[in-house]
């Protein structure tokens, strides 16, 4: 088999592995649609957008909950603002976790929302590992002279 | 790839080779992706971050002109937005004498029928749930054109 095809088929395989384990859904694969010649790295770099403002967020969220009297509306804002763009990117675990979140928020469950934003940093972190895998292989195909295959 | 829209009968979008759109967002990533899929449509796409920009570049801010007005064919706005909601800013717009004909579409990522019914009254002319696909778009652009599919 040659090296394009054993990319490829990686790239199968770890695709079907994160859609499987929820890591990536439907929407994912909207994003990459979007990618043309006129936009060839759009889904990258709307990826990094997303892990810079998730940074932010986060940090907000944490500096919230750390106050005497937390403000959970404020908490509450992040978490929905950071719902709304894991869902554009298809993280759907991301977006399942950001649901327990609000309800926490507003239900001013303090200790729910500390372990909802752990949650949340883990799931982020894993989601930015796997991503960066995907990506490296979809180099490696197109390095290896092949084409990358269209996300279903 | 379809490009541009086609010139029959359309209204107020007759021979518009490439529809101006105003895209208003917080978001920073969700004014990208919308920009994307509205140029993947061949729209020509302006992005303003709140609903004062909007206004501003409509010419409906603190210093009226009316340099824009003539050259907006649609408002996409978001829904909620601090400070001037999307429901306050389709608000302006159909207020103001010059701008009111140009049609709005809401966005929003919650699926609030209040919310929906309250917007499409006020005279928005489709409420859309995010994230929006480009399927969403395709049904935009019928719906405005008035087209049968």
């Amino acid at each position: 088999m040659d090296a394009v095809a054993q990319w490829r088929n990686q790239w199968f395989d770890y695709t079907h592995y994160l859609r499987r384990e929820g890591f990536l859904d439907d929407q994912f694969a909207q994003l990459k649609k979007l990618q043309d010649e006129n936009s060839p790295d759009f889904v990258v770099e709307v990826v990094s957008l997303f892990f810079q403002d998730s940074e932010k967020l986060l940090n907000n969220m944490a500096r919230a909950l750390e106050q005497n009297v937390v403000d959970f509306k404020q908490v509450d804002a992040c978490v929905h603002q950071f719902k709304g763009s894991s869902a554009w990117i298809g993280a759907m675990r991301l977006k399942n976790v950001c649901i327990n979140f609000r309800n926490y928020c507003e239900a001013q469950n303090l200790e729910g929302c500390l372990g909802c934003l752990q949650q949340v940093r883990q799931e982020c972190l894993a989601l930015k590992n796997n991503l960066e895998n995907l990506f490296r292989l979809e180099q490696q195909i197109v390095a290896a002279g092949g084409s990358i295959p269209v996300m279903e | 790839m379809e490009s541009g829209f086609s010139s029959s009968s359309m209204g107020f979008m007759e021979n518009v080779e490439q529809p101006h759109v105003l895209a208003v967002d917080d978001s920073d990533i969700d004014r990208k992706l919308i920009e994307k899929l509205l140029k993947n449509f061949s729209c020509k796409v302006t992005t303003a971050e709140n609903g004062a920009r909007a206004l501003e570049f409509l010419g409906l801010g603190d210093h009226p002109n009316h340099c824009n007005v003539s050259k907006v064919n649609l408002v996409i706005t978001d829904y909620c937005m601090p400070g001037m909601t999307g429901y306050e800013l389709l608000k302006k717009i159909k207020e103001s004498s010059v701008m009111k004909e140009v049609p709005v579409v809401i966005m929003s990522s919650e699926n609030i029928p209040n919310r929906i019914s309250k917007c499409l009254e006020e005279g928005a002319q489709m409420f859309m749930l995010k994230p929006i696909k480009q399927s969403d778009i395709k049904q935009l652009r019928c719906h405005l054109m008035n087209c049968r599919s």
